[in-house]
């Protein structure tokens, strides 16, 4: 297939290996932020690839995985209310809450709609006047513009039985969070490509500065990654830091300016907790005070005991960095994808599912 | 106090409960917990030789005669899709399942279960579609039955049939017979009816249509079984996709089985959607295509009869049943890696990014 089949071609993807491999003299930390980018990573088994002074380190950017408990809770507890029709992107459905998850709710007689893009939300909405709709407006930038852009329509329609519980999370105060970590081991990051399509690389320039740690803005295919690797060893084996952009056929450095207008025009920044992490400040959206008629937060009231998370999940640890999946003395035995204790063990995108899905042959043996 | 602490500490497991209080939307997937499904409730309950063998159809000794039974319900939406529709389905799912079994189809029930208020032309529709393939495949509809249900307590149409043919003698084939070194061949591309419907029930608009692959296969069979009695076991990978039937036979023969990506046709259409939403080809249904392990010796042979069949004219071999890694279905991958395929615990979930 075209446009593809070019980025996953052996030969360019040995090519690369080798420049690496000529490159590297000692060992580096490298994080790849994005979900995305772990899953491709895994799949195609691009760290046996490398050289072993290349450790490759996954990053918090699954944005399933780190949707508070908190939020899940509430989703399925709207979920379970005979008024509500609660929408929601596909892989929220089985993630694990305090003591259930989507899917359950909806065997029990809870309304709830899988939807490919959040307008799709607004259509329900408007089509079944006499039902509350409840879109679960997750993600990182990525899916902000087009979730405001939900809230946007419904506001100006004056669709009053449309809100949207929302918890989004952004990619460089989360960096930023990790770099100060005392913790941290990693070198140098691999930024996400989606995200970075939407908002431009100018934000990472602060990073850079700050920490002196190369960013290279990465796609996701494998000789995407493989080239992302590359740039960022060329930089830490020479020390230097710099902002680089990978992904040129998707990612501009101002990014999509229209997407950002819609996503100021509805979202304001706010502090949010990342499951697994914890709260981090400044690091998500939240809709403004206008849109507060399309906010599920002020319009149900939603008060919630929350669980903790299991003691034996490492998820925190693993969202971080600081450990791999296969260091959990649970992994792919009291955790898996049917029983995940953690909710990287859940989403495709998740570190924890990656490994289960395409590796569990390499740890066995 | 004991007692009490063991309550609390299970009120606040945020682990999802084992899936066993309920029926979840994913126990009808085809993938583990439909598995589990069978193992803990079905196979208890009506414990038998020819049930235990796990196929697609059971085949039983009558009177000498070999006879093969399969059953199946359609429960598609939309009812009418590019390239077939719930009638047409009904046919050649039930006439897939016969000829797994190398058995020539002979005869069908046909049930529908009908939902209050549905268009009598649509019923007509479904019927004469159900008809034509029948015909076409060569077998006969000689029973059924009709029930209907209050509107909302069903989704406007079900259909179940029942087939049974007849098995020739000496032809053993079965999911348990796989051995290190046989063939993994496969009839053409993968995951073109899944596609189609997810295409037409979400209003999803490509280029050019994907049309659903369903088809009866007997015939393909017949051509197969023509030029070598040595296939260990044939499979149509519906529900679940081309891996879950791999990891089934897997399983069940308690061997590996090694892919190699790059043999797997999947067409340019399929393999964009699949890219866009978020879905892997291996695990999207097929309705028209077959699995056959053949012994290595044959496999040339194989390949060559199913090619000079029109459904069989894209088949590739795909991989080989190996010693290693016994249960896994395990995929080389372009770059030269190795990773698992693994059977989903459900759906595959559309990715939100």
């Amino acid at each position: 297939m075209k446009y593809l089949d070019e980025y996953r071609d052996e030969r360019i993807a040995h090519g690369l290996v080798a420049e690496i491999t000529r490159c590297v003299t000692r060992p580096w930390v490298l994080m790849e932020i994005c979900g995305g980018q772990t899953h491709t990573i895994m799949r195609y088994g691009l760290d046996e690839l490398l050289p072993p002074e290349i450790e490759l380190v996954h990053g918090p950017g699954c944005p399933v995985c780190v949707t508070p408990l908190e939020t899940i809770d509430k989703a399925i507890a709207l979920a379970l209310r005979p008024d509500v029709t609660l929408v929601s992107y596909g892989d929220m459905l089985r993630v694990p809450g305090s003591n259930s998850d989507l899917f359950r709710a909806k065997a029990q007689g809870g309304d709830v709609r899988i939807a490919y893009s959040p307008l799709e939300a607004v259509k329900v909405a408007r089509a079944n006047p006499d039902r509350k709709v409840v879109f679960l407006a997750i993600g990182f930038e990525t899916t902000a513009p087009p979730n405001a852009m939900a809230a946007f329509q419904a506001k100006r329609e004056g669709l009053k039985n449309f809100s949207m519980l929302v918890s989004h999370v952004l990619v460089p105060p989360a960096i930023r969070a990790l770099m100060t970590s005392r913790q941290n081991r990693v070198q140098a990051f691999i930024a996400p490509g989606h995200v970075c399509t939407v908002m431009g690389f100018q934000e990472y320039e602060a990073l850079v500065r700050d920490f002196a740690v190369p960013i290279v803005v990465g796609g996701f295919e494998p000789a995407d990654l493989l080239e992302a690797v590359l740039m960022l060893v060329k930089q830490l084996e020479q020390g230097e830091a710099r902002i680089e952009n990978q992904y040129v056929r998707s990612v501009s450095y101002a990014g999509n300016l229209a997407a950002q207008q819609i996503m100021k025009e509805v979202f304001e920044v706010a502090d949010q907790k990342w499951r697994g992490i914890g709260p981090i400040p400044n690091s998500g959206l939240r809709l403004r005070e206008e849109y507060r008629a399309h906010d599920a937060n002020k319009v149900f009231d939603l008060q919630l005991v929350t669980a903790d998370e299991p003691a034996e999940c490492i998820s925190a640890m693993v969202l971080q960095g600081l450990k791999k999946p296969t260091d959990c003395p649970a992994f792919a035995m009291r955790c898996t994808p049917e029983n995940p204790l953690g909710a990287p063990m859940v989403s495709a995108e998740g570190a924890c599912a990656a490994y289960y899905h395409y590796r569990r042959h390499t740890v066995a043996s | 106090m004991a007692e009490v602490l063991k309550t609390i500490a299970e009120m606040s497991c945020p682990t999802p409960l084992p899936a066993k209080d309920t029926i979840l939307l994913g126990h009808g997937s085809g993938g583990k917990l439909s598995a589990e499904l069978v193992r803990d409730v079905f196979l208890p309950a009506f414990k038998n030789p020819a049930l235990s063998k796990l196929d697609d159809q059971a085949i039983v000794q009558v009177n000498g005669s070999r006879i093969a039974i399969t059953t199946d319900s359609f429960v598609v939406k939309p009812l009418f899709f590019p390239g077939g529709d719930i009638g047409s389905l009904a046919v050649h799912g039930t006439v897939n399942d016969l000829a797994m079994g190398g058995a020539q189809p002979l005869f069908l029930s046909a049930a529908f279960i009908l939902e209050e208020g549905l268009s009598m032309d649509v019923l007509r529709r479904v019927v004469e579609s159900l008809h034509k393939a029948a015909d076409s495949a060569g077998v006969q509809v000689v029973t059924g039955d009709t029930k209907v249900v209050e509107k909302g307590s069903g989704d406007g149409l079900f259909i179940n049939t029942t087939g049974i043919g007849l098995v020739p003698d000496g032809l053993e084939m079965s999911a348990d017979r796989a051995r290190p070194g046989d063939k993994v061949l496969l009839s053409g591309s993968i995951g073109d009816h899944g596609i189609a419907i997810l295409a037409q029930r979400e209003g999803l608009e490509f280029e050019s249509a994907i049309q659903s692959d369903s088809a009866a296969l007997h015939t393909l069979v017949a051509e197969m079984l023509k030029v070598t009695g040595d296939i260990r076991c044939m499979r149509d990978p519906t529900r679940g996709g081309l891996s879950s039937t791999l990891n089934e036979i897997a399983a069940q023969s308690r061997v590996g089985i090694e892919l190699i990506e790059r043999a797997i046709p999947i067409r340019d259409e399929v393999k964009g959607a699949c890219e866009l939403l978020g879905l892997d080809p291996l695990y999207v249904a097929n309705e028209g295509k077959l699995v056959a392990i053949v012994e290595p010796s044959v496999a040339e042979t194989v390949l060559a009869a199913m090619r000079r069949h029109p459904l069989g004219k894209d088949a590739q071999i795909i991989g080989t049943v190996t010693e290693k890694n016994p249960g896994l279905v395990v995929m080389r991958t372009p770059l030269g890696t190795t990773r698992i395929v693994d059977m989903l615990a459900g759906d595959q979930l559309p990715r939100i990014c």
